[in-house]
């Protein structure tokens, strides 16, 4: 195998699991020893800069970087990195001035429609260079979805306004309640750049017999939820069914449970594993008492003269076939009649732009989404971007915050008179951690702690109250606790072959078996030879020549435990504990240079 | 020099681990007023880590962690011998480590956290390994020794322990120099080489392995400490030999002899290592299969039954010969090589407990009446030698 090229920018940050797979590259492990120091205002501000919403991920992010999370592969459970997120947000002091500054104003005016994450992103990273930006949103207050769609006890409206108060602060202009009907309208008036960031707004309809008859009683989740944030839904019936297997769906029947749902089932097409619902918002309803029933396909709406009786279900189960691709087909028991008052319809979300007009020079392709450029965000029409789901459909907040950031950035390009598709690289900041003899600036020794699991409220007074916050969030013990269980691993070995005696002290100490010395060889043959088995070929092997006997180092970068031991072991200082910082590339980041700082 | 002066550090034993749920913080430091700590090393294992027939991963056979020097040669033994007790599948329990002083006999303290201990008085390995040895003859004896240990202080123990055939595995790791007392040149320093300062040394060394083999040891061999691949096969041979087995290896002392004109350097030892064969497999009682050329692999079978193959290095070399191999290190080392590998091995070997005829069943499972015979049996012995 090359030698690695430690200073290529994406090499170490792949090996930094959670910043990777977070889509608005948070740093992670940076945020949560600030966290462990009790710097909570740091952290938060860490976390504010990339995605914007820390208090509101930190009670509802879909948390791509969990799975990802190291400490999962050499324990249990990863860090709980989404509700220590949430620890700096609840802790942090007044960090309004610490907020960028509305400069002074450029000229140039943005438009964005519709008041969500991806929208307020956009608007947060272009404001403070001088854009007048102007929000459009048919609800009277900034949220969109994560205001109407997420319900109050998982989400309180006073997280919602904090944060979008700190972004409308920054000189925004935002016209609430107001609904934009014509794209072409809009584009008539002289707007520099549209941003299109209106969500997936529509839930997709079950069309089965009895779905007309039987209307009154079967609501589609997200309008319905919609209709409970705003207090137009207070009741329902006691015996509901909610359909679908997704997020939706858990907070439907989560929702139901407050209103009244003595009864309440989530009935799945699929399997128990493969719903698209977050595990843990599984694991909360069930822990609500309701139940969650399985393969069970949805044929026909009963009712009694328009009066919904019930909900008749075919039996399916699971077959592969020879490509292993999974199909449900009947499983010969007789079909079941549930008996219900209400059903909740949580299939899926859709797409709808009925408002863009044909002659608006944005073409649409055969599932009539507009055609966006996955890179700058761009449409066809030059002055129009789109981001967050009304890009590539229904994703999480997360996502919305990352496509805000490219967009945006690619907006204050164009105005800028650049070319939008030449993106700038990302600035790579990487520091020795030596204090000196067995010291480090940060603290090496790894926890044994299981994951500490977050305070609920009662769960009798939790049902009673919709808006009562169920999650409780860690106090500043369980908080430090759980922080300490991060393994640092944006502190990277770095390995300076010329200084190595090959003495085997890091080969000796590393409790993973992660260093071996050996021939070179191609990379299937290396993994074989390697200490310990190399079981995930998309962990990085770190690759070093130049040795004396002619071997090579070689680390297999899986399971490292960042303890530093190799470094603190190594009497040549041929290894080295450095910490790796990379500053994602946002509209108007300083540095918009090709060159870098050398890794 | 990282980590010289063990008085510095304090360590923290596992029961001492702090709860990130009581006082989240990594150590103790600043309760004893001490300057710095070194962290436990995690517990946490890979999770593909192979178990051997015990159900044993090589971690379940590591000791405390080393307060030696980072870099030292005796970690990697260390290591070794962890390594060899893994392979072998031995219960812990079953092995007794003796030590004396010295960098070296604090290793034990390193590995086989479960097994019997004793560090001796300096020099003086051999003799407690001995009386072990004829109190228990069940265990398996090793006994960790030093240059200065066993070539200046203990000389005399080491040769009578040899030429007594103790059923032992007697490693020494040698760095020639004193280390713990900052680098003086030991007995093993050959003539010519240079200490750190630039003083050269007039003293001729004690080469212990032909010491080893001119005294009887019946398995005796050199390797080298940044050579693991010769040395875990080695230290587990020698386990597995019954009677006296010596192993030296050299083990450059990161502090004080790893420079230029040192002969116990890891550029020196490297540069000048003539392997006479690799120990690659162990193959137990199973029939052997080794895919390497006819006549370059010698199988030999040791007394208990399990066998290894040696692969020859070099063709003319018999480690059957103990006359050929005294010559073969001399002419050899004359040269400026140091010879490695499996010098001499003699399957047929017997112990001390042969030599003395002694009882087969350890001292500690026999019953009063037959340790303590009464005075009728002493009239009778008394009798005799009248």
């Amino acid at each position: 195998m090359k030698p690695t090229d430690i200073s290529a920018p994406d090499y170490f940050h792949k090996v930094v699991d959670c910043q990777w797979a977070c889509p608005a590259h948070t740093p992670v492990p940076e945020y949560i020893r600030l966290i462990a120091e009790g710097r909570y205002s740091d952290a938060y501000m860490i976390n504010w800069k990339s995605n914007v919403f820390p208090g509101i991920l930190g009670r509802t992010c879909d948390r791509p970087c969990e799975p990802a999370c190291r400490r999962g592969r050499v324990e249990e459970n990863p860090v709980a990195i989404c509700r220590l997120k949430r620890v700096a947000a609840d802790f942090k002091d007044d960090i309004k001035h610490r907020l960028p500054r509305p400069g002074p104003k450029n000229g140039k005016r943005i438009a964005l429609i519709g008041g969500g994450p991806a929208s307020l992103t956009v608007a947060r990273d272009l404001a403070p260079l001088g854009y007048h930006c102007t929000v459009f949103d048919q609800d009277p207050k900034a949220g969109g979805m994560m205001r109407t769609q997420i319900p109050k006890f998982r989400l309180p409206d006073s997280v919602i306004d904090e944060e979008t108060d700190y972004i409308l602060g920054l000189g925004i202009e935002f016209k609430g309640a107001h609904r934009i009907d014509s794209l072409k309208q809009l584009l008539s008036e002289n707007y520099d750049a549209i941003f299109v960031g209106s969500g997936a707004p529509r839930g997709r309809e079950l069309d089965i017999p009895g779905r007309k008859e039987a209307a009154a009683n079967i609501h589609i989740g997200i309008e319905w939820l919609s209709s409970v944030s705003f207090g137009h839904v207070e009741k329902i019936g006691r015996r509901v069914i909610v359909l679908g297997g997704g997020n939706t769906a858990m907070d439907c029947c989560r929702t139901a449970r407050r209103l009244g749902g003595a009864d309440v089932k989530v009935i799945v097409r699929s399997g128990f594993d493969e719903m698209k619902a977050s595990p843990w918002e599984k694991e909360d309803a069930l822990h609500e008492d309701i139940p969650i029933l399985n393969y069970m396909v949805p044929v026909a709406f009963i009712h009694d003269n328009g009066k919904l009786t019930g909900v008749t279900f075919q039996k399916v189960k699971a077959e592969y076939d020879a490509k292993g691709r999974r199909n449900l087909v009947p499983s010969g028991e007789p079909d079941e009649t549930v008996a219900c008052d209400d059903v909740l319809v949580a299939v899926g979300q859709e797409n709808a732009f009925p408002w863009i007009e044909a002659d608006c020079g944005i073409e649409f392709d055969k599932w009539h989404m507009p055609k966006v450029d996955p890179k700058t965000f761009a449409s066809t029409n030059p002055k129009v971007f789109f981001g967050g789901d009304a890009a590539f459909g229904p994703k999480n907040i997360i996502w919305a915050v990352a496509h805000g950031h490219d967009a945006a950035l690619s907006i204050h390009k164009m105005l800028s008179g650049e070319d939008i598709n030449e993106r700038p690289l990302p600035e790579v900041h990487v520091s020795s951690q030596k204090m000196g003899i067995h010291e480090w600036s940060y603290d090496n020794d790894i926890s044994t702690d299981k994951r500490f699991k977050v305070p609920h409220r009662d769960k009798v007074i939790a049902l009673k109250d919709i808006r009562a916050e169920v999650e409780l969030g860690y106090d500043l013990k369980l908080a430090l606790g759980e922080a300490e269980r991060c393994l640092n691993c944006d502190v990277q070995t770095v390995f300076t072959a010329p200084l190595c005696i090959e003495c085997d002290a890091c080969v000796d100490i590393c409790p993973m078996d992660c260093i071996t010395f050996t021939e070179n060889g191609e990379e299937d043959d290396l993994r074989q030879r390697l200490k310990a088995p190399s079981p995930h070929h998309d962990q990085a092997l770190y690759i070093a020549d130049g040795l004396k006997t002619g071997r090579i180092m070689a680390k297999d970068e899986d399971v490292c435990l960042h303890c530093g031991l190799c470094a603190e072991r190594c009497p040549t200082g041929a290894w080295d504990m450095q910490k790796y910082l990379i500053d994602m590339v946002h509209a108007g980041s300083t540095c918009q240079s090709k060159a870098r700082s050398a890794a | 020099m990282p980590g010289l002066d063990p008085g510095i550090h304090a360590f923290l034993s596992p029961d001492q681990y702090v709860d990130g749920r009581v006082k989240p913080g990594h150590d103790a430091a600043g309760t004893a007023g001490v300057v710095m700590t070194y962290i436990a090393k995690p517990k946490f294992h890979h999770p593909g880590l192979k178990k051997n027939e015990l159900g044993y991963t090589h971690r379940d056979y590591e000791g405390k962690i080393s307060t030696l020097c980072a870099g030292c040669g005796h970690d990697s033994i260390t290591a070794s011998i962890i390594e060899a007790c893994y392979e072998l599948s031995i219960e812990p329990h079953r092995v007794a480590k003796i030590s004396g002083i010295g960098c070296s006999s604090k290793t034990p303290d390193y590995f086989l956290g479960n097994s019997h201990g004793f560090n001796s008085v300096h020099g003086r390995m051999p003799s407690v390994l001995t009386g072990a040895n004829l109190a228990n003859r069940d265990l398996i004896y090793l006994g960790v020794s030093g240059d200065g240990d066993s070539a200046s202080i203990g000389f005399g123990q080491f040769a009578h322990s040899i030429r007594r055939g103790v059923n032992m595995t007697y490693i020494v790791e040698n760095n020639g120099v004193y280390g713990l007392t900052k680098g003086q040149f030991s007995a093993t320093a050959d003539r010519g080489s240079k200490s750190k300062k630039g003083v050269v040394n007039t003293d001729n060394a004690i080469d212990l392995v032909a010491i080893a083999l001119q005294l009887g040891a019946t398995f005796v061999a050199r390797s080298f400490s940044g050579d693991k691949t010769q040395l875990v096969p080695l230290i587990a041979a020698a386990i597995q030999h019954k009677g006296a087995s010596f192993i030296d290896v050299i083990s450059p002392c990161i502090a004080f002899n790893n420079h230029a004109g040192s002969t116990k350097s890891f550029d020196y030892v490297r540069e000048h290592n003539d392997a006479v064969n690799r120990l690659d497999v162990l193959v137990g009682r199973e029939p052997i299969h080794v895919d390497y050329a006819p006549g370059t692999v010698q199988v030999v079978e040791q007394h208990d039954g399990s066998r290894i193959a040696l692969r020859k290095l070099d063709a003319d070399y018999d480690p059957h010969d103990r006359v050929g191999a005294m010559t073969f290190l001399q002419k050899h080392a004359a040269k400026g090589q140091i010879v490695t590998g499996l010098l001499y091995v003699d399957p047929e070997a017997e112990d001390l407990h042969a030599h003395l005829n002694t009882v087969d069943t350890p001292l500690n499972t026999l019953d009063a009446k037959a340790l303590c015979p009464g005075s009728a049996a002493l009239d009778k012995i008394n009798a005799s030698l009248r």
